[in-house]
């Protein structure tokens, strides 16, 4: 029987009431008396010197307040980068300078060289087409391997080369990884690219600047997964304002999905221009805008080879890997194709050796960040992608050579740093077999073909590891920030609860599921506590949401911070009902002597607290208020298998997704309708990057696929109804709710399952020379594919 | 210029310039900030809304060409009393809205497709939405709400 509330149950969600009516409050929908509007004049070419700007003729325009550019810059903090690698020769990243507005130079279509202010949105348009700026064009550097070629031109003159580091991972490894490799009786090689992607959260990124110089206090409204992580990049690198100066508040957020963690020049800017004018300013991106200015995704060129003895069991995995770093270094860029990309090439399996190589380029394109998943698609893409290869080599059945090498014993310390606490592969794998009916795959394939159609099934496993990240671990792998989060339950005097927190809620419903975890622990109902989330000046200092860690790190320090409310308010019942504290009990709301009748209830305490007439004031303090920091002591690791049934059409080589199935192993879960629903939408951008969508640049550096026109979002047709499944849980075992979390497994476990569906089409087609094809599976590659 | 429409029910006017857009003057100058702008080429259809009866991308017509029209917008679909609509309701009932970015034209669309075809297969349904992006639900839930507003037994039709 399904719960009807408390961790566990599927509750409504109650943020949904206000989305519904067009009364959410997203950062585009704050308007401030007085503001005026930013626009930005960006860079049309990829690579240049800007030999002169004047911005007398639109300073002259109607309407126009001010025009900045570069030179009001000078002497103020450039963005910052929040993580450094250090190379495999122990050297640090190249890290550039990455100014808020151009200085001198342009490095990649959209890089901001003006920002007009003016008194209208329009005016600021107009005025920004009749600045005059000249730019030398420079040659752009596009392809990665072309951009670390002996002379190549430099994406930033003060470096030595376009490549920010060279990693090795483990590199005591490495020679033992040659000779498995060398010795091993198959080894199967596979080069393959993660196609960059732009994340499209369907909000684009607003900023708005405010500032008071009655106070001197600066607020910033903006379009982020983590206000406090805005407030301490911007504030003490970029522009030097003490953080009780500055508020930044993310408020209704329409979607993130990593490309709204990063600190962005516009969020500074705004907040430097409303100081400068002493006027509110705000800057709404257009969708043209926000593809040549968000950070995007993946982006990674890798050679993978698997070897495997004559049993065909995994010996060893060597990769080498061109990562896309775009023109600067976003907020957190360096880590995902390191940390967040070479710690999960073990996968779900026991493979004793791995090497990781990866090269970080710079080259004149937008930044390129964490997307969904951020590294550990990349890892499981290459992975399963290879595994189906050779199982199609060695002619044996792609699951039960999974199956064979799979991890079975837990805890298990991967060749590759990491340890996994939980898990049940084989259940997982049971479980997918169940629910995408594989018996059933061959009359349906039948069916397919007496239609003319191919009809293909691809299967592959994924492990992630989420809730990032103890912080002394990562501070040790380059992290320049602790990676905790916090949480304030503040109970009020008739027992309704307030809880602010540190994550965000930007359409994981954390409004909804966060008080069934305190409803629970309390034995109250849930309508009684509300959550408090991005504010920086109502929540306590936490990191906010990506990683897939609000439940698992924000949610452990919410039950951390209940626990001490239950401890306090045990002592104030104790002293109502004249009872030892360690009798009692808290159940349903009630707090009882063990063995009695007699009881109190939560309200009655709660008042207790705050109208202390009989209350031990000598052993604690009036208030029911609490704020615990959670630091992990390890990353989550959520697993599953998925599976994917693809229909191929021989005449246009068109793929029609069919069938989706998702087994995930997510822990323990609160509430399963929203566990389903990130789920769900993390399979259409798996399906998305699979079969539609890529960031196209041309050799000049001209973003080709930069509108709704060319870059293929999915769409309703483009995917079927899917069926998850996440009954197998294998609780976390080191935070006290169990949980792992469920916001990226989606994207990171779809595309290989949708790729390995295709060339299974294919090949029972007889198309066997095909063992590859690059996403997106367009029509037009999978045809050239099948003409060989 | 000045125009005249009304607006879920009741009538207003405003100044507009020539290229002001229906989304511009319902979100900037009326204030009903629920009709939302995701791009700038007339594709994710998070500005629709209903003018003379009929679905329009709101960033897709001038101000000025609705004057004297009646607008609907997602401000005006639930009752007085906030009680939600059939539809607004099964988008809550099956979970079909993460972020809420795209929800009111998403609601507004399926206002629409009811309207003219009010028993939808679910082919229909995601024929309909070709208009409509969503990035957070992958569409499950959505056609699955669309499909239990038009009174059909969804639990048949999809799995959770």
């Amino acid at each position: 029987m399904p719960k009807d509330s408390g961790i566990g149950a599927s509750s409504k969600r109650r943020e949904d009431v206000r989305f519904l009516t067009g009364a959410g409050n997203y950062t585009d929908d704050i308007n401030i008396h007085g503001q005026a509007y930013v626009h930005f004049l960006r860079s049309d070419v990829a690579h240049g010197r800007i030999t002169s700007l004047d911005t007398a003729a639109a300073a002259a325009m109607p309407g126009v307040v001010r025009i900045f550019t570069g030179a009001d810059f000078e002497g103020v903090g450039g963005l910052p980068c929040g993580w450094q690698i250090t190379d495999r020769h122990g050297a640090p990243m190249q890290e550039p300078a990455h100014p808020v507005l151009a200085q001198g130079k342009v490095r990649h279509v959209g890089d901001p060289i003006a920002a007009v202010i003016a008194e209208t949105a329009e005016q600021a348009r107009d005025a920004a087409e009749a600045i005059g700026v000249d730019i030398e064009e420079l040659p752009a550097v596009v392809d990665m391997k072309a951009a670390l070629a002996e002379g190549s031109v430099k994406v930033h003159d003060d470096l030595s080369s376009n490549l920010c580091y060279d990693w090795g991972f483990v590199e005591e490894n490495r020679e033992a990884v040659d000779k498995a490799i060398a010795d091993a009786a198959h080894v199967t090689t596979l080069e393959l690219v993660n196609n960059r992607l732009v994340a499209n959260p369907m909000e684009p990124r607003v900023a708005v600047g405010d500032y008071s110089r009655a106070t001197d206090e600066s607020t910033l409204y903006t379009t982020s997964q983590n206000p406090h992580v805005i407030r301490l990049l911007m504030g003490a690198f970029v522009l030097g304002i003490p953080e009780h100066k500055l508020r930044v508040v993310a408020p209704d957020v329409g979607g993130g999905f990593g490309t709204k963690i990063f600190h962005y020049a516009e969020e500074a800017f705004c907040t430097f221009a409303a100081r400068a004018l002493n006027r509110p300013v705000k800057w709404t991106a257009s969708r043209s805008e926000a593809f040549i200015s968000d950070a995007h995704g993946r982006d990674h060129v890798t050679k993978i080879e698997l070897a495997l003895d004559a049993d065909n069991n995994f010996t060893a995995v060597r990769t080498e890997t061109y990562a896309n770093m775009g023109a600067y270094l976003s907020t957190f860029a360096p880590s995902v194709p390191t940390w967040l990309h070479g710690t999960l090439m073990a996968g779900n399996y026991r493979t004793p050796l791995i090497y990781v190589n990866v090269k970080a380029v710079f080259t004149n394109t937008v930044p390129v960040d964490a997307y969904r998943g951020a590294g550990r698609p990349e890892a499981t893409y290459q992975l399963e992608r290879v595994i189906d290869k050779a199982a199609r080599e060695l002619g044996v059945d792609p699951i039960a050579l999974r199956r064979q090498n799979f991890i079975s014993e837990f805890p298990y310390a991967t060749p590759v740093a990491v340890e996994y606490d939980t898990g049940d592969y084989v259940a997982t794998m049971d479980k997918l077999e169940e629910i995408a009916d594989l018996s059933g795959f061959a009359a349906r394939r039948a069916e397919s073909e007496a239609r003319g159609m191919l009809r293909g099934l691809g299967v592959n496993c994924y492990i992630e590891a989420c809730g990032i990240a103890p912080s002394n671990l990562v501070g040790q792998l380059g992290a320049r920030a602790g990676l905790y989060d916090a949480a304030t339950v503040r109970v009020n005097a008739t027992g309704s609860i307030s809880v602010m927190v540190g994550a965000h809620s930007h359409g994981q419903g954390h409004e909804t599921s966060f008080p069934q975890v305190v409803a629970e622990m309390l034995g109250i109902d849930e309508s009684m506590i509300d959550i408090v989330h991005g504010d920086s000046s109502k929540i306590p200092f936490g990191m906010g949401t990506y990683g897939s860690r609000s439940i698992a790190v924000c949610g452990s320090a919410m039950v951390r911070a209940t626990e001490k409310i239950v401890n306090k308010a045990k002592k104030i019942a104790a002293h109502l009902l004249e009872a030892a504290e360690a009798d009692i009990e808290l159940k349903d709301g009630q707090f009882s002597v063990a063995g009695t009748d007699k009881s109190v209830a939560w309200g009655d305490v709660t008042l207790a607290a705050y109208v202390p007439h009989n209350y031990p004031l000598e052993d604690i303090e009036p208030g029911l208020e609490e704020t615990a920091f959670y630091d992990p002591a390890n990353f989550t690791y959520p697993s599953g298998a998925y599976c994917c049934e693809v229909e191929v059409d021989p005449e246009t080589g068109k793929v029609t997704i069919e069938r989706f199935s998702a087994a995930d192993d997510f822990g323990n879960i609160i509430n399963p309708m929203i566990v389903s629903g990130q789920v769900h939408g993390g399979i259409a951008q798996g399906v998305g990057q699979a079969l539609l969508e890529q960031a196209v640049y041309d050799a000049d550096g001209q973003l080709l696929s930069a509108s709704y026109m060319d870059y293929a979002m999915p769409r309703a047709d483009d995917v079927p109804f899917y069926t998850v499944d996440h009954s197998c849980a294998t609780p976390c075992t080191h935070n006290p709710l169990g949980v792992k979390g469920c916001g990226e497994a989606g994207a990171i476990g779809s595309p290989p399952s949708v790729v390995n569906a295709v060339i299974d089409a294919l090949h029972s087609g007889g198309m066997t020379h095909v063992s590859h094809i690059d996403m997106p599976v367009s029509p037009s590659r999978v045809w050239s594919a099948m003409q060989g | 210029m000045r125009i005249e429409v009304e607006v879920n029910g009741r009538r207003v006017g405003g100044d507009v310039e020539g290229r002001t857009l229906l989304s511009g003057f319902l979100r900037d100058t009326l204030r009903l900030t629920g009709t939302h702008v995701g791009c700038d080429t007339s594709q994710c259809g998070a500005c629709v809304v209903h003018v003379d009866g009929v679905a329009v991308k709101s960033c897709t017509m001038l101000a000025a060409e609705a004057d004297g029209c009646s607008i609907s917008t997602i401000e005006g679909q639930a009752s007085e009393d906030g009680t939600l609509n059939a539809i607004q309701q099964a988008f809550q009932d099956h979970h079909g809205l993460q972020c809420g970015f795209c929800t009111p034209g998403m609601v507004m669309s399926a206002a629409a497709l009811l309207k003219e075809n009010p028993k939808p297969t679910e082919a229909e349904v995601r024929h309909y939405l070709e208009g409509n992006l969503c990035r957070c639900t992958g569409y499950h839930n959505i056609v699955k709400a669309i499909m239990a507003a038009s009174g059909q037994d969804v639990g048949a039709i999809a799995a959770e």
